[in-house]
């Protein structure tokens, strides 16, 4: 299989945000890796199908989520015990991201319904319109940005945010950290 | 399409969350989504590549 360069590349490049979209379904590191290749050795069997000057990310997105779907929801509960995986994903981040916090709004993010967190994160992380995230997830638009307006209310809920003050350190104290730090 | 009329009523609903809560949300999100973007791409996806693409047609594995 001679595979094209820009091909290639072009898939390369979505394996991070492909990785980071699996482990938000599968909540687990090792079951998201095998998400993804499974997703990519799909993807290049049926390249001939991708229309080249469209999305290459969006079109593995949907590869995947759709993948997602049909296999892995079978084996859900097993899935679900995921929290040790998705927390050691995050020993890296710097202290003053606030790692508590974060730690908190992932445990949010896992208590959202699957559907909004999807949205979500579609939207809110990897960058996509609402428009193509429609597209990937095989609904209307108007269906997400419902999702996307109920998740964002759920976490405010779960997290009880009334106002931004009370969300972790505030704009004055990260303005300390980053500016005095490095 | 969306008129300045139309955007009025939007604003006038109650909007449930805050512009600055959205924000944030929306930081927190980013943050974890690229801690894992940031760890790159995996050895095991470049070599599925090269495997793929080097002996694809020559030889099963």
């Amino acid at each position: 299989m001679a595979m094209d360069e820009s091909v290639r590349k072009a898939v390369l490049g979505a394996v991070p945000s492909l990785r980071a979209f699996a482990i938000s379904l599968c909540g687990n590191v090792d079951r998201a890796d095998d998400l993804v290749q499974e997703t990519l050795l799909r993807a290049l069997a049926n390249i001939d199908s991708f229309q080249p000057g469209t999305n290459m990310s969006a079109w593995l997105f949907t590869i995947l989520r759709n993948h997602f779907r049909s296999e892995y929801r079978k084996r859900r509960r097993e899935v679900e015990d995921s929290e040790g995986h998705y927390a050691e994903t995050l020993k890296t981040q710097p202290e003053q991201h606030g790692q508590v916090e974060l730690r908190e709004f992932r445990d949010a993010l896992s208590h959202l319904p699957p559907d909004q967190r999807e949205a979500l994160i579609l939207v809110g992380a990897s960058g996509f319109s609402y428009e193509e995230a429609a597209h990937i997830c095989g609904c209307a638009v108007g269906t997400i940005k419902s999702r996307v307006n109920r998740a964002r209310t759920r976490l405010a809920e779960i997290l009880s945010i009334n106002s931004a003050d009370e969300f972790g350190p505030d704009e004055q104290t990260r303005a300390v950290l980053a500016g005095g730090g490095e | 399409m969306e008129t300045a009329a139309s955007r009025h009523k939007d604003h006038a609903k109650p909007a449930k969350l805050g512009r600055e809560v959205q924000a944030r949300l929306g930081q927190q999100l980013r943050a974890l989504y690229d801690d894992v973007v940031s760890q790159g791409v995996p050895d095991r996806f470049t070599e599925l590549l090269n495997r793929l693409d080097g002996n694809g047609n020559k030889d099963k594995r």
